[in-house]
């Protein structure tokens, strides 16, 4: 298992080397489906420029990160390169250990089911090659590749929810609750994972997932302590960083107002580009509360699977967030192998794949159109962006209707049939 | 000359004695109108023609009893000068662009379009509140729309612009600078304009002043200067002074001359018949300097007069108005100016700049701004501002400045970035420049897509960013002669500096006129529609999936059954 993940990383290192060094570097850097306004690398030089020249990198409205960002490239902006190759390591090896352990899950599983769902269990055998497959995923994906070689901080906040998922599948509430403070820190998103991590280590504690229960209220107590108490420390830190309270609005206020209009992979650009003024702050509360609104019914329906539901919270924020990147997209990319169980209820695969395939060629072309050759209007970009999200909500909810399916096979047979004993169709209703 | 007095360094005080008419021994009237029109004739063929106007009026507009008895001063300029406490106000509006390489330096620059600064009182506690309703007040007197003139295009400049007039520079914030660069001039600017001046356009120079030949110049600026000048040497009162001035560039070929002859009645389709009566002075100088073999005015003056301007001595022909005789006997006067030859090499400006945009594509660009310094072997400072708009966000880390191939840091750099939608970027450098030299100033830009309301009505124009502004102390052609220590006893000549050593002078670039890319203006409804519909299958297929589970299909019976159970049902039979 090593040899193999070690042959990956050099693979993985010596493709991102290779592109670092030549010219593309420079032209994925400027690509605005791969950066944002808010993990831009170029804005990240640009707030230590102004830091130097002695001016808030917050007074004018190119620079949006954290001030724990700036700090921290302060002193690696040297290294920056290399400090992106390592965060990316780090991601793999973590979601290595991810899936070693989801293995012990299944094994808990198997006897609970009828005899002809047992096909559907994986066996010891087929999980051993799955943190392989999930390692290739993610390193081996072009958006991967890409975002790296950008030196997007997407990679940065990445490496931080694969800490979380770690800590989280370890058992450990304290780094979970700060890794994933962190993460919230950055972008506001992440604040969603916070109830597939209660119902994960209730689930672990065996504390019943029930609202009369003293126990249930008592551990969300505990985590969401723990959770804010990172949070409000974090916050003060960086209010003592830079001196003021500048960052709040130019950091959470531009993820929550989106001010700037710039083209991306997401829905919002735009549509608030052609938004009637009266209605701007209307569609711009419903589009942001769409994000966090799937939390509390598919922690419902989910309660049993809290893994699973992590995957569909990560699918949810990458789709919907205000400034998505590839990155984004990578990430939640990369744990569908673990999923891997699922393919022979998937319906849309292969569609889906085709459509995310074109559109990712499609981007750079209708981009060229528009900016460069000018024989192309904004609308031809906006069509791919539309059809791109079609396809991974496609994805997801295609990967959600399998891991419902398996599970009404587990618990009601393989092979149904119907009252006359013929073959059943299922179907929802 | 009035304009000798003008292009001093900023910290002058009074006037140095011209080599005119004027003796200081007399005491000046409580009011003091003056006019003047110099005219010079360019190596190009073109004539320039300068016209200034200058009211000086001892009241005290501060003070609490206001001031009604209005005589030479505008009264509605005087209004605004008293109720928004203005110390200095100048405001110009440009049409053309002055081509220094082939005119030589103006004597009043301006940049293209309307450019308005304002130093207020220390008295003023809401300055952005003052400057907007003096905008607004200003755009009714001109009949100008610089009430588009807002935080997005005011910037507070931390080193340029320092007050013209007298008073102790104090704090930049009561400074504010603004420029329209579209902002168009035409006729209906130039009569509210000379409806201010005390005697009209009913006699003196301003009968010149028609707008059908005025327009249809290469260059035209009108602008209005209010500033406080010291009453005399000891400066122990101040005069308020109100200048107006008119700046105009006629082309030889555009009004289809043939020869190279030029006429007032050619230039400006009257001649002048008599001075204002309520002028103290009306001159009309004639520079020939240049060329005193190359061309013959007549009807020839005696009067001759010399100055230093703009860092050269010239010598002028003057007509004085305002005695009879210039008018002779058919009691007009139209100069003839008819040239002879055509060498002569024209002085190089010792200072010049050029500002475009490089890059392709509507995402990205570069503003490269080039300063020649042509001084053989002098070098001296500049100071740069810019002022961009917030759509063109510039990247101060890509800022470069190179002089000769080599990186020249400049010693003093102000940046202000800009705020999305509420004030523009400020960038203020002081830049050395070697002598004989191009210095570039390049920095990158990233265009920004705007809210689709947020576009003028044609898009596709562009849009504009306002010159730049090098303001700099110049050494001065005359200070040149380095053979100088010679004649000169031994106790004057050790240091270089001398009298008339360097002069100030500003000068603006182009504008720049920048595409950036818009969306499609026809689709809003149909963007919602799109949008809200990919949320929507979104929301739709999670809803699906949250809200039922699985259960197997019965078959639907056919028509016939379905009929045939319902009778079944109604007879109390079981179903089929």
């Amino acid at each position: 298992m090593a040899a193999p993940l070690t042959l990956l990383l050099i693979v993985a290192v010596t493709i991102r080397a290779a592109l670092f060094r030549s010219s593309l570097a420079e032209l994925i850097a400027e690509r605005v489906e791969v950066v944002s306004p808010i993990t831009a690398w170029k804005r990240v030089v640009e707030g230590l420029a102004l830091l130097d020249l002695g001016v808030s990198p917050y007074s004018g409205d190119v620079f949006h990160e954290t001030p724990l960002i700036i700090y921290m490239f302060h002193f690696l902006v040297d290294y920056a390169e290399i400090t992106f190759m390592v965060s990316l390591n780090k991601n793999i090896i973590l979601k290595h250990f991810v899936v070693e352990f989801r293995k012990q899950k299944f094994a808990l599983e198997a006897d609970r089911y009828p005899m002809d769902s047992l096909e559907l269990i994986r066996s010891p055998k087929e999980m051993y090659y799955i943190p392989l497959k999930v390692a290739m995923f993610y390193l081996l994906n072009p958006f991967t590749i890409l975002s790296c070689v950008a030196k997007s901080t997407c990679g940065l906040n990445n490496a931080v929810l694969a800490l979380f998922f770690l800590s989280t599948i370890k058992g450990n509430v304290l780094l979970s609750a700060i890794f994933l403070c962190l993460a919230t820190y950055q972008s506001i998103y992440p604040i969603t994972l916070c109830a597939p991590a209660m119902l994960y280590f209730m689930q672990r504690q065996y504390i019943p997932v029930n609202f009369r229960r003293v126990s249930f209220w008592w551990f969300i107590v505990q985590y969401l302590f723990m959770y804010l108490g990172s949070l409000f420390v974090l916050i003060c830190l960086s209010f003592f960083l830079l001196g003021s309270w500048d960052y709040l609005p130019s950091v959470y206020g531009f993820i929550l107002s989106v001010p700037d209009l710039t083209p991306n992979i997401g829905l919002f650009w735009y549509f608030f580009a052609e938004m009637f003024e009266h209605f701007r702050l209307f569609f711009l509360c419903v589009f942001q509360i769409n994000v966090f609104f799937y939390t509390i019914p598919l922690s419902i329906k989910l309660k049993e699977h809290p893994v699973f539901l992590m995957f569909m919270q990560l699918a949810v924020i990458s789709i919907f967030k205000s400034y998505p990147t590839v990155g984004d997209v990578a990430l939640y990319l990369a744990f569908l192998p673990v999923w891997s169980h699922l393919h022979r209820f998937l319906r849309n695969i292969f569609l889906v794949s085709c459509v995310l395939l074109a559109c990712s060629v499609l981007f750079p072309v209708l981009w060229h159109l528009w900016i460069y050759a000018g024989s192309a209007n904004s609308n031809f970009y906006y069509a791919i962006t539309l059809l791109f999200n079609v396809a991974q909500i496609l994805l997801v909810s295609d990967y959600f209707y399998a891991f419902l399916r398996r599970e009404h096979h587990l618990t009601n047979g393989l092979y149904l049939k119907r009252k006359d004993g013929s073959e059943a169709t299922l179907i929802l209703k | 000359i009035l304009s000798a007095t003008v292009d001093a360094a900023a910290d002058t005080q009074g006037t140095s004695a011209p080599e005119t008419v004027v003796p200081s021994s007399v005491p000046q009237p409580k009011d003091d109108f003056q006019e003047e029109l110099v005219i010079r004739p360019l190596h190009s063929g073109d004539i320039y023609a300068s016209f200034q106007f200058r009211t000086l009026w001892d009241t005290d507009f501060m003070r609490e009893n206001k001031v009604s008895h209005y005589r030479l001063f505008p009264k509605s300029l005087g209004q605004v000068i008293s109720k928004f406490s203005v110390r200095e106000l100048h405001i110009s509006f440009t049409q053309g662009y002055w081509r220094t390489m082939q005119w030589g330096q103006p004597f009043i620059p301006s940049p293209p379009g309307a450019e308005l600064w304002v130093w207020f009182q220390d008295s003023v506690t809401d300055v952005d509140a003052t400057w907007k309703e003096l905008t607004n007040v200003l755009s009714g007197i001109f009949c100008a729309s610089l009430n588009f003139i807002d935080s997005t295009n005011t910037v507070q400049p931390s080193a340029s612009f320092k007050p013209l007039g007298i008073g102790n520079v104090t704090d930049h914030s009561f400074l504010r600078y603004a420029t329209l660069p579209r902002e168009i001039v035409c006729t209906e600017n130039l009569t509210p304009w000379k409806k201010l001046l005390p005697c009209g356009s009913k006699a003196g120079l301003a009968v010149l002043l028609k707008s059908e030949k005025l327009f249809h110049s290469s260059f035209h600026s009108q602008a209005v200067h209010i500033r406080s000048v010291c009453q005399d040497w000891q400066c122990k009162t101040t005069s308020w002074e109100l200048r107006q001035t008119v700046n105009s560039v006629f082309d030889l070929h555009n009004s289809g001359q043939a020869k190279r002859e030029w006429s007032l009645f050619k230039m400006f389709s009257r001649t002048l018949t008599e001075a204002c009566p309520l002028a103290s002075s009306s001159k009309l100088y004639i520079d020939i300097t240049d060329n005193p073999q190359q061309f013959e005015l007549s009807p020839a003056t005696s009067l001759l007069s010399q100055a230093v301007v703009l860092g050269d001595r010239r010598t002028f022909s003057v007509y004085d108005l305002t005695q009879e005789t210039t008018f002779g006997s058919v009691r007009s006067l139209n100069l003839l100016i008819r040239w002879k030859s055509n060498e002569g090499e024209m002085l190089r400006p010792l200072l010049h700049a050029e500002r475009y945009v490089a890059g392709y594509g509507l995402q990205t660009g570069e503003i490269h701004t080039l300063m020649y310094n042509n001084h053989p072997y002098r070098s001296f400072p500049v100071l740069l501002l810019d002022s961009v708009p917030w759509y063109l966000r510039l990247y101060i880390h890509t800022l470069s400045v190179t002089s000769k191939g080599k990186d020249n840091k400049p010693s003093y750099i102000h940046y202000e970035p800009s705020k999305d939608r509420v004030k523009p970027h400020l960038l203020e450098m002081l830049i050395q420049l070697p002598p004989n030299s191009v210095t570039e100033v390049t920095v990158q830009f990233e265009r920004a897509l705007l809210k689709w309301t947020e576009y003028p009505p044609d898009p596709n124009h562009g849009f504009y960013v306002g010159s730049s502004v090098i303001s700099s102390l110049v050494p001065s052609t005359v200070a040149m002669d380095t053979n100088s220590t010679r004649e000169r006893p031994l106790f004057s000549s050790f240091f270089p500096c001398k009298e008339e050593s360097s002069y100030f002078v500003r000068i603006y670039t182009e504008p720049l006129l920048v595409n950036l890319p818009t969306p499609d203006f026809s689709m809003p409804y149909n963007v919602i529609c799109l949008t809200c519909t990919v949320v929507a299958v979104g929301y739709g297929s999670l809803y699906n999936l949250l809200t039922r589970s699985f259960q197997i299909e019965e078959p639907n019976p056919g028509l016939a059954k379905r009929i045939a159970n319902v009778i079944r049902k109604m007879r109390g039979v079981p179903p089929l």
